[in-house]
């Protein structure tokens, strides 16, 4: 090939770096075969102890729920994986419909006008949800919520400073866990932009005060965070006046991996459609007037606006959104329904055998839970932590760091995954810890 | 030509889907949930899974991807991706762990993405990287957080990020969304003007963003006097790795003076795109700017690794927990499958691969600038004009051609714009396939360029109408045309 272009040695083809910036290869090891490969990695691996060797109790934003095994089936096809995003939507129809699928199946979940192809995660969509609440309200502010993960509240935070927004935080109610609408009211000044909530919030209680809420937060955007399998029972936030929906469709067809990659869901009202950030998939017809699908409204990317638009995503999390509506598709409206009221049951049986225990208070809070719930005891939660891990048993997300004012509480998750010698095994392990 | 997408009939999941009777609601939920929160409607179908499988394999035939062919989309470095990366990032070990654990019980997790961390170090020459960003785009709003950070922490509120007119769409974009303006600089024989440079930069200046090699596929050979400028002004320079796969071993970012590199894995380190995510865009920063990356830092001490919160200076987070770890996990089994000898063929056959290419196609089309380019090259499709085409329908013709199309129309400086990256791992003969298939195409009556794709799974779609319609999901398109039918009855 280098006779082709005329050329005599591969050191040609790089001329055109200046000497005073080359380098002389990479200081890397040699590479490996595929079958030394794994067994290297096996062994580096074998130290995790993943779900499958250790009952693990965290939620906190990230979950571990069933998956059908079709749904690797799906993910894995060859023409799927190893595409690029659709560009030329005549011969990337596959992709192109499985994310209209995916965009109608969050848009019934949340009972939303549009949910985008996908965002990074639930804590970037939130980031980009408060500068779209600016971009439509305006104000140097943006209220949120105190009870949203530590996670999600940093991201926002770096989030908002690009465009100079103060996030002002709304604190809870100490019994119930929700919204404290006085602390809501007294701070949605003319200057804010908008409001942030989560139901099921970080702590586990579901919303109720919806009315109050949205009267208070008046013209401007109000913002909800959700968790899309509690959707199957819940009522959506398009019916409770969101103007804006974000969420993490991960409960869907995609495993815990350490947290990411997971898939951000962003929606909102169709007049905001142009405000908003991420890739939209549109019906449309083709030549022959045959039903098709292409990306659309994309005069408010940046390939096309550069500086001026809404966002700077490009890559976003396109083989997640398939996963997810495969996963729909397979466990369908009966199945969805039947888990997450799994999840309701196995909180409730739960937080209750730990709520016996001398020496414990769950759930926390008294209100509604979905799959997550606030345990509080008499031992620090620091020593119930590492005493569990003792037993072979990872127990709640420690809140002391970033919840001070609920001193010596964890908070628990437990969905369909956990088996009745789970639970056994963590109210054994708590009663003798105590 | 050969080539035949699959044509399946695939309706819609939810068309024709007997939804279940919402009978089946129970109001209270035998008591769970107050009534006011619970839900009355939900229109999901059930759908055998026998069903749901031939949909989705049916759709994705009528999908395109590496693995069907050359897919030489300019500044994507769609290279093929190894299968031992995807098993990988399965094993329950890698895939069912929660970011929240003790660290204690994810010790091979943080060993895997401390020792990434690293091998990036000397691929980027850099001294210290950050796995947290989920994609180039938000690399580069990590990048420009701590150019602004740094600024800020001396004191100064510098304004402006300046860039080429070359530069990647997301770079404008990721500038404005930390708060800065914009200052896209004209380019000159398609490379940064050095002399519009130096009037450019100011003490306003906060950085300079650039690629190299630069979107044409031509290396700025001034890149250490550009960096000069930027550093003598006090601003910092900042290297969008979306072409790192053409220069690894050869040179290096932080070789050229860079102070903060983004790095591609979904590009140069072979992670699958995955029809448009996910990706990951690590960032590699020089020493005197580790202070500022995300949190928490994995650290190591006798062969323990932790997490530490404790830096004061950091720009926080950009993203919950860690970043896109199986997209790292399956980037670091490619590069220990690589070896360092392995990217530098890696680079070597990429930039041979697009010369070849560059070659065998300069005289059929115009190639503006320069003659040698690295890892991609951008033809011009203007002479396409005379026939009354244009870069368009050659595009979508080579779909015909079981080819993915070139990246189309960037970068906007080049007519017509053919922007061609076949990577490495094409062989010669797809190659020459490729090159006689758009030879092929120049001959044909134009009319087949006009009318064409035909092969696939459907003609040229009417785009106009997707935006008109705004018809975005299937809750849409029913509440339309319920409202048309009902407008038709009346």
């Amino acid at each position: 090939m280098l006779q082709a272009i005329k050329l005599k040695s591969v050191r040609e083809l790089f001329e055109d770096i200046p000497k005073e910036v080359r380098t002389d290869g990479l200081r890397l090891p040699d590479g490996m075969s595929e079958i030394d490969l794994r067994s290297e990695l096996e062994r580096m691996m074998a130290v995790n102890r993943p779900t499958t060797v250790m009952p693990n109790f965290l939620g906190a934003g990230i979950y571990n729920h069933f998956i059908p095994s079709a749904v690797k089936t799906i993910v894995s096809r060859s023409e799927f994986i190893t595409s690029y995003t659709p560009y030329q939507p005549e011969i990337s129809q596959g992709m192109l419909q499985s994310l209209f699928e995916y965009q109608s199946f969050m848009a019934e979940l949340t009972a939303m006008d549009v949910v985008n192809s996908s965002m990074y995660d639930a804590s970037t969509a939130l980031g980009e949800a408060v500068l779209m609440a600016h971009r439509i309200s305006g104000g140097d502010r943006f209220l949120i919520s105190r009870t949203i993960s530590p996670e999600k509240k940093e991201v926002a935070k770096t989030y908002a400073k690009g465009a100079d927004i103060k996030l002002v935080e709304v604190g809870y109610d100490s019994a119930t866990g929700q919204v404290d609408l006085a602390d809501l009211k007294s701070k949605m000044g003319d200057t804010s932009a908008g409001f942030y909530f989560e139901s099921p919030n970080f702590l586990g209680p579901i919303e109720t005060r919806w009315e109050e809420i949205r009267r208070t937060v008046g013209a401007k955007t109000l913002v909800v965070g959700v968790n899309p399998m509690a959707l199957a029972l819940l009522k959506p936030p398009g019916e409770m006046g969101a103007d804006i929906v974000i969420g993490d469709a991960q409960v869907f067809g995609t495993s815990m991996s350490l947290g990411g990659p997971t898939i951000g869901i962003f929606g909102c009202k169709t007049d905001h459609v142009r405000k908003m950030p991420g890739r939209i998939i549109g019906m449309t017809t083709d030549l022959e007037g045959r039903t098709s699908f292409c990306m659309t409204l994309q005069t408010r990317e940046q390939h096309i606006r550069r500086s001026k638009a809404t966002s700077n995503i490009c890559t976003n999390e396109a083989l997640l959104a398939l996963a997810a509506a495969a996963h729909l598709s397979l466990v369908g409206r009966s199945g969805l329904r039947e888990m997450a009221k799994r999840n309701v049951e196995n909180m409730r049986s739960l937080s209750s055998r730990i709520g016996a225990l001398k020496g414990f208070t769950a759930p926390r809070f008294n209100a509604s839970h979905f799959n997550e719930f606030v345990v509080t005891s008499k031992t620090g939660s620091e020593k119930i932590h590492k005493d569990l891990l003792a037993r072979n048993i990872q127990g709640g997300f420690v809140l002391d760091g970033a919840f001070p004012e609920l001193s010596r509480s964890s908070l628990y998750c437990t969905t369909e995954m956990h088996s009745k010698t789970d639970h056994d095994k963590l109210v054994a392990a708590l009663e003798a810890i105590r | 030509m050969r080539y035949h997408q699959a044509v399946h009939d695939v309706p819609v999941i939810f068309e024709g889907c007997e939804m279940p009777t919402q009978e089946a609601f129970d109001p209270t939920l035998g008591g769970l949930f107050p009534k006011e929160v619970v839900r009355s409607t939900l229109d999901i179908p059930d759908i055998p899974e026998r069903d749901v499988v031939k949909h989705y394999v049916n759709l994705s035939q009528m999908n395109f991807g590496v693995d069907n062919g050359l897919y030489p989309l300019g500044s994507c470095t769609m290279k093929y991706n190894p299968k031992v990366c995807d098993e990988v990032a399965s094993w329950p070990t890698v895939a069912q762990i929660h970011p929240l654990q003790d660290p204690s019980t994810i010790q091979g997790a943080l060993r895997l993405m401390h020792e990434l961390e690293k091998m990036l170090c000397e691929i980027g020459g850099v001294d210290a990287v950050t796995l947290q960003p989920a994609a180039g785009a938000q690399g580069e709003f990590t990048g420009i957080h701590i150019v602004r950070a740094y600024h800020e922490a001396n004191g100064e509120t510098r304004k402006e990020v300046v860039l080429p007119d070359t530069a990647h769409g997301t770079n404008p974009a990721s500038a404005a969304m930390v708060g800065f303006d914009v200052l896209e600089l004209p380019s000159k024989d398609g490379c940064v003007d050095v002399e519009a440079l130096k009037s450019a930069v100011s003490k306003d200046t906060a950085a300079f963003m650039l690629t190299n090699p630069n979107t044409l596929g031509l290396f700025e050979k001034n890149v250490r006097e550009i960096a000069g400028i930027l550093h003598d002004a006090g601003a910092l320079l900042y290297y969008d790795g979306a072409n790192l796969n053409a220069i690894m071993g050869k040179t290096s970012p932080g070789k050229m003076d860079f102070d903060i590199v983004h790095f591609n894995l979904h590009k140069t380190f072979a992670t699958p795109h995955g029809g448009g995510g996910p990706g990951a865009g690590p960032v590699g920063v020089k020493k005197m700017l580790e202070e500022y990356l995300p949190l928490p830092r994995i650290v190591e001490k006798d062969g323990v690794f932790s997490l530490d919160y404790d830096h004061p200076k950091s720009i926080g987070k950009v993203r919950a927990f860690f970043g896109n770890y199986s997209v790292l996990a399956r980037a670091y089994t490619y590069i220990k499958m690589q070896g360092g000898k392995g990217l530098v063929s890696a680079s070597e056959n990429a930039v041979l691969n697009s010369n070849y290419l560059r070659h065998r196609l300069k005289d059929d089309f115009e190639l503006p600038y320069a003659e040698l380019r690295k890892h991609e090259f951008v033809l011009s499709g203007a002479p396409l004009k005379k026939k009354g085409l244009r870069t368009l329908d050659f595009a979508k013709r080579l779909l015909d051609y079981g080819f993915h199309a070139p990246t189309i129309y960037f970068p906007l400086i080049v007519d017509e714009a053919i922007m061609i990256e076949p990577t490495e791992t094409e062989s010669r003969e797809t190659l020459d396939k490729f090159v006689e298939a758009c030879e092929t195409i120049l001959k044909e009556d134009p009319k087949l360029l006009h009318d064409a794709p035909v092969n696939t799974a459907r003609r040229r779609l009417d785009e106009a109408k997707a935006a008109r319609d705004m018809i975005f999901s299937w809750r849409a398109f029913k509440k339309k045309s319920e409202a048309g039918s009902h407008k038709n009855g009346s």
